[in-house]
């Protein structure tokens, strides 16, 4: 499946690895603050309600 | 409805609870067509594209290198148009844009020099030279990690997004000197522009393109690079918002008692 890199199988393949995993380290981390931030809010929202 | 007001309409988005509101509606299709087009654009170009006569198979590293490189300097004139904005019109939306952008910078940049350096040792015989282009790039990774540490070594919002918008000003000479070194100075390893380049479009000059066979996988590993980038500013700047409501409600608090 994988084409024939020929000798520079290791520098294409490590190219790719590289870039893919930062991509989804910088989404992951994105989504997973982005959501905290979401609930966080919306707890202090609620309490402050109830508080009046 | 004239230009001047379609101008106007575009300050309500200054309005965090209106950003917030279109961000939510418009970001199911920016993640989705990004991945689309990435996807695409990565299998073409890694499966179905040949090796090049002089390269090899690392020419298929151009479908990460160049998207990221062109990401890594937009982002930073990205992050200069919300900074002029900040500063003459003091919209804290813009502000909070920029800083939202700047770690996607980084990894643009990151990708950019990595990918470069891996495809730089077979070809050049070397991971890094003191080459114009390459330098601009890593002097621009520099002032992205500075742009961050300031925005958070500084407690005060206002006087941070100041601060960090003049940061932006004198880096912005670093953005475009990345894009343009090559030009500037005819010398160093790495080739002059070989891709968007409009007179090799149109054909009015002679110099090397990239062929067409490389090109069409390319066009959209940078279409997906450029819809990412503007569904990572889009969520992270409402992340950003949110955590500022969350700093000004919990001092309401304290102060409430």
């Amino acid at each position: 499946m994988i084409p024939d890199l020929g000798k520079y199988a290791d520098s294409v393949l490590s190219s790719y690895a590289v870039s893919v995993g930062l991509l989804v380290v910088l989404v992951a981390y994105s989504v997973i603050r982005g959501r905290k931030m979401r609930r966080d809010m919306e707890k202090i929202e609620q309490r402050m309600s109830r508080n009046g | 409805m004239s230009i001047a007001a379609k101008a106007n309409a575009l300050w309500e988005y200054a309005n965090p609870r209106k950003f917030l509101a279109t961000s939510e509606r418009v970001l199911p299709f920016f993640w989705i067509t990004s991945l689309a087009c990435i996807c695409v654009g990565l299998i073409w170009g890694f499966f179905f594209t040949p090796d090049d006569y002089k390269q090899g198979s690392t020419v298929k590293i151009i479908y990460l290198h160049v998207p990221a490189a062109l990401m890594a300097i937009n982002c930073w004139l990205m992050m200069l148009v919300t900074s002029l904005v900040w500063l003459v019109r003091r919209h804290h939306v813009s502000a909070l844009a920029a800083r939202a952008a700047a770690p996607i910078g980084i990894v643009m940049t990151m990708i950019a020099l990595l990918t470069g350096a891996i495809w730089g040792q077979p070809m050049w015989g070397t991971w890094w030279a003191w080459d114009p282009r390459l330098t601009s790039f890593l002097i621009l990774f520099l002032f992205y990690l500075g742009y961050v540490a300031l925005w958070e070594a500084i407690e005060d919002p206002d006087t941070a997004a100041d601060l960090t918008s003049v940061l932006c000003l004198v880096g912005s000479v670093f953005a475009i000197l990345s894009r343009y070194a090559v030009n500037f100075w005819n010398q160093g390893l790495h080739q002059g522009a070989s891709v968007m380049r409009a007179a090799a479009v149109t054909g009015a000059d002679t110099e090397e393109k990239v062929s067409n066979v490389f090109f069409y996988p390319l066009l959209i590993c940078i279409i997906g690079f450029v819809l990412l980038f503007i569904a990572l500013v889009l969520y992270r700047t409402g992340t950003e918002i949110r955590a500022r409501r969350i700093k000004a409600l919990m001092a309401r608090e304290r102060v409430g008692g």
